[in-house]
């Protein structure tokens, strides 16, 4: 078995090195003596006294707007830097720093939550990094008539107990739930601390991952209800008070609004130099009253609570 | 000397064949062997990939196989795909059902009916159809088909109809190519001599030209469902993707490909969930062998 | 006289539904063309696109696609031809011959989906080329490649035998036949197949998701150093492609506009296609006319 893996491997190697280097007309770095697994990006970072070489970012799309603002920023106050920035999920970020496959995993959750069981061991090598906070709303089609709910109100309709707006003071009107797929980041959030369980999913409910999707289709299905964070909030739809609390950025801060979560950036052990720059930079005012209001987020260094893995708040 | 001069340059010339000729063949054996490889390492990894979560994580095959939960995040986690491989083949089933007809019908047209200006009407809007990206599908569908279902079917309009639509659409371009081509292909006499029988058009159509042209027909049919099965991007955006064996046309459901789009990059390459959605992918795999497998069948019977 | 009217009935059916057909294609067509149009500027297609503000382009990813797109080709061409050729002149029938063309049979109906998770796995984790241009080339390859090979095949075979035993009849050796008889022949084909081909590879975007990256970092387009990091020719940046752009502004886009960009995208995306088809004809019909009319003997 194993003698059969490694000539696969090898012919697959030899393949893709073959491949690679008739792609490539420039010639360039891949095909190093045939040994693939050093040619792993990360290794370009040399980092000396003054800022130079590549970082290399990946994970969360949520996140990814605003680490690529901010690196283009960065990039412009030292001109021999080169950071990469690229999507792929949480998982795929916090999977490929774990790997070292890249400096840093963008990630929506806490890597405990993702890297679980056989993996825990991977989350302990993991630095934290809270760069932003995220907070998540309610919101429904503007015809439904109701501009707040209750933490019950929300568990029972999205365990199918309530299934018409009139029982919870709205129209007449079925109600359709617009989810998130299990795997979401947002959705373990806005379970965690707005409904404060997990919830199955139910019979005809409607899921996408995406936010411009949820809030398209939440615009456009009467009796429609989902949730999305704050960045996406506008008049096409309607956003709903949590237990009386107008989900506002001033909310979030004080720690009146529950249902929100920090944007992480992780890397495997502490940061290299260059790589403990830009994540300084990320904290430092300018960006954080900068980029993270502009694009939407709520600044970490803001925050007047702090929140652990488990959920515990704590009052800074 | 002379002799010997033309024995030499002889010589070297055939040498220098030869070596061309080796290269040339090695080259070639390259190339092939590549294609070797590729297949191999493809079914290698996704193989591998897809069965750990029955040889990891301990995943029973007939609870993923007939397994109607899907929670992989759960406290306790249940991994039944049922529901993604029923709506897959749901939506495959009726997207060929849909577009069948409608590609056998335009076939007939361009070579039977109006062979002439027909076929020169239809011939590149089929070939652009083929060309347009599946995104761009997913987007019109989005736009246009949801909210007409929306407007005219109970429901939110997103759903397995939605999904079936788009597909039939995009497959209408395969099997309507293969039906032409195997239309075209027909020995003219047959249809000469079943005229000289005081046959009407239709009854040519009917006794002579389809029976003969079955299995290749049924050729197109399976082609598109293959490419219906494994589309992932605009069935996803328009089909809902709640995880459950759908009731109703016009409720949400999922498919193989959406579940897999949509839960890859959220999981953690090595967990379960992510393994499961191998496995959904190794079902895809298999499912390609078997569609290869059934056009082999067919054009087996085509020979004959 | 009854199956008259059974005919006359079956005809009209048959011509409704073809008519159908014409018109859902030339709605959806229309439907892309018209609502992008409006959109579509030089400036669209050259600027950036913006993140949260309006008015932002498809530059990058307009670029992006058709780089990739010759990625792709460079690695394909070279090895679908000597694979088709193989199978058109060399392969001998057989098991092993049966075996090849099972292969490429089956690779090119893998779901492209399949195909991206594969190139996830193993070019860019394993490998650790990383979400790139070359990651998503080499993905691209595994369905192109077959394609390619069909396409060669199928051209060379369409060449009259008569050419082939004229070049034995000369004593010709069998490579030179194929390389200076028959290839010339069959050029007009391969590439019309190829630039068909191509417009698939441009739509692609569900393996390219997994394997090219979803982002676009800052282009320096005066920079054409293709070892450095920002120039546009580097093969190892991640690369954003058109329809993978569509993919995310419709779903994460948040700029104002984003719905109109989506359009503006399907709009060039589709007007690219339809540039593909009609330049494979043309081009097709104009090699083939050059070498058949100025073919002579030297």
């Amino acid at each position: 078995m194993r003698s059969r893996k490694s000539w696969v491997m090898a012919l697959a190697l030899t393949s893709v090195l073959a491949l690679s280097a008739c792609g490539n007309n420039g010639g360039n770095n891949t095909a190093n003596g045939g040994n693939a697994e050093a040619s792993n990006a990360p290794t370009q970072t040399n980092s000396g006294a003054e800022l130079s070489g590549s970082i290399l970012a990946s994970g969360s799309t949520a996140l990814q707007p605003l680490v690529e603002q901010v690196a283009e920023k960065f990039m412009e106050q030292h001109a021999g830097l080169d950071i990469q920035v690229q999507g792929g999920g949480s998982g795929t970020g916090l999977t490929q720093v774990a790997e070292k496959q890249v400096d840093i995993g963008n990630s929506d959750v806490f890597a405990e939550e993702k890297l679980k069981d056989a993996d825990a061991e991977k989350a302990k090598a993991l630095v934290d990094h809270q760069v932003a906070v995220v907070a998540i709303a309610a919101v429904t089609h503007p015809a439904v008539g109701v501009d707040g709910l209750t933490k019950q109100q929300l568990v029972d309709i999205f365990t199918g107990k309530i299934t018409n707006w009139k029982d919870v003071g709205g129209a007449d009107q079925k109600i359709q739930i617009i989810n998130r797929p299990a795997s979401s980041g947002t959705r373990a959030t806005f379970e965690k601390f707005a409904l404060g369980t997990k919830t199955e999913d139910l019979q005809g409910s409607i899921q996408e991952d995406s936010s411009g999707t949820v809030k398209k289709i939440i615009g456009e299905t009467p009796g429609a209800i989902g949730y999305l964070a704050l960045s996406y909030l506008d008049q096409t739809v309607q956003t709903l008070k949590y237990d009386s609390v107008d989900p506002s950025v001033d909310n979030v801060i004080s720690g009146k609004y529950p249902v929100w979560a920090y944007e992480h950036m992780y890397t495997n052990g502490e940061p290299n130099e260059t790589v403990k720059a830009f994540l300084d930079y990320f904290l430092t005012d300018e960006v954080q009253n900068g980029d993270v209001t502009e694009l939407g987020y709520i600044p970490a260094s803001k925050m007047q609570v702090s929140r652990d893995v488990a959920g515990t708040v704590t009052n800074k | 000397m002379l002799n010997n001069k033309i024995a030499q340059n002889h010589k070297s010339r055939i040498e220098k064949h030869h070596i061309e000729d080796f290269i040339g063949r090695s080259y070639m054996s390259f190339c092939v062997l590549l294609l070797i490889v590729a297949i191999i390492s493809m079914v290698y990894f996704v193989m591998s990939k897809g069965i750990s979560t029955f040889v990891v994580d301990k995943v029973s095959v007939s609870d993923f196989f007939f397994g109607t939960k899907w929670s992989p995040e759960g406290s306790n986690p249940s991994f039944g795909a049922l529901p993604f491989i029923a709506g897959s083949f749901v939506t495959t089933l009726l997207a060929a059902l849909i577009a069948s007809p409608l590609s056998i019908c335009a076939a007939l047209f361009m070579t039977e009916i109006v062979p002439g200006w027909g076929k020169k009407l239809l011939q590149p809007v089929i070939e652009l159809l083929s060309g347009i990206p599946s995104v761009v599908y997913g987007f019109v569908g989005l736009s246009v088909i949801v909210p007409f279902l929306r407007n005219v079917f109970p429901g939110q309009g997103i759903g397995v109809a939605a999904g079936s639509i788009v597909l039939s659409v995009m497959i209408l371009p395969t099997i309507t190519s293969v039906t032409v081509d195997a239309l075209s292909a027909l020995p003219q006499n047959l249809k000469e001599s079943s005229f000289a029988l005081g046959a009407t058009r239709w009854q040519t159509i009917a006794r002579v030209i389809i029976p003969t042209t079955l299995p290749a027909i049924l050729t197109g049919v399976v082609l598109g469902m293959a490419r219906a099965f494994g589309e992932a991007l605009a069935v996803q955006m328009v089909i809902g993707n709640a995880p459950f064996i759908p009731k109703s046309l016009f409720e949400s459901a999922s498919t193989l490909t959406s579940v897999i789009t949509l839960g890859m990059g959220n999981t953690t390459m090595g967990s379960p969930q992510n393994n499961s959605l191998w496995s959904m992918a190794l079902v895809l795999m298999l499912m390609t062998f078997l569609f290869v497998f059934i056009v082999r069948l067919l054009e087996k019977r085509r020979a004959i | 006289m009854k199956a008259r009217t059974v005919d006359k009935i079956a005809t009209g059916i048959i011509v409704t539904l073809a008519l159908l057909i014409v018109a859902v294609l030339a709605g959806l067509l229309g439907y892309i063309l018209f609502r992008g149009m409006s959109h579509i500027s030089w400036d669209f297609l050259t600027s950036a696109p913006q993140k949260i503000r309006a008015g932002g382009g498809v530059g990058p990813q307009l670029f992006n696609s058709l780089f990739l797109l010759v990625l792709t080709l460079l690695i394909t061409v070279p090895l679908g031809l000597g694979a088709g050729i193989y199978m058109a002149e060399y392969a001998r029938p057989g098991r092993i011959t049966g075996f090849i063309r099972l292969i490429v049979e089956v690779l090119s109906s893998f779901p492209s989906i399949v195909v991206g998770l594969f190139g996830l796995l193993l070019i860019v984790n394993i490998f650790g080329l990383g979400f790139s241009l070359v990651s998503g080339a080499l993905a691209l390859t595994v369905f192109n490649l077959p394609l390619m090979v069909r396409i060669t095949e199928q051209a060379f075979r369409s060449v009259p035998a008569q050419q082939k035993e004229a070049g034995f009849a000369l004593g010709l050796s069998k490579w030179k036949i194929v390389t200076t008889v028959l290839f010339p022949v069959a050029l007009p084909a391969i590439i019309t197949g190829t630039i068909l081909s191509a417009g698939r590879v441009f739509g692609e975007a569900a393996a390219l998701m997994f394997t090219a990256g979803m982002s676009s970092p800052r282009l320096n387009f005066s920079n054409w150093n293709p070892l450095s990091p920002s120039s546009p020719l580097n093969p190892f940046r991640p690369a954003e492609t058109l329809a993978v752009h569509i993919w995310k502004i419709n779903s994460e886009g948040l700029a104002p506009d984003a719905v109109q960009i989506a359009a503006g995208a399907s709009a060039v995306l589709v007007i690219t296609v339809l540039i593909f088809n009609l330049a494979a004809r043309y081009v097709g019909r104009l090699i083939y006319r050059k070498l058949t009319a100025s073919r002579r003997m030297n």
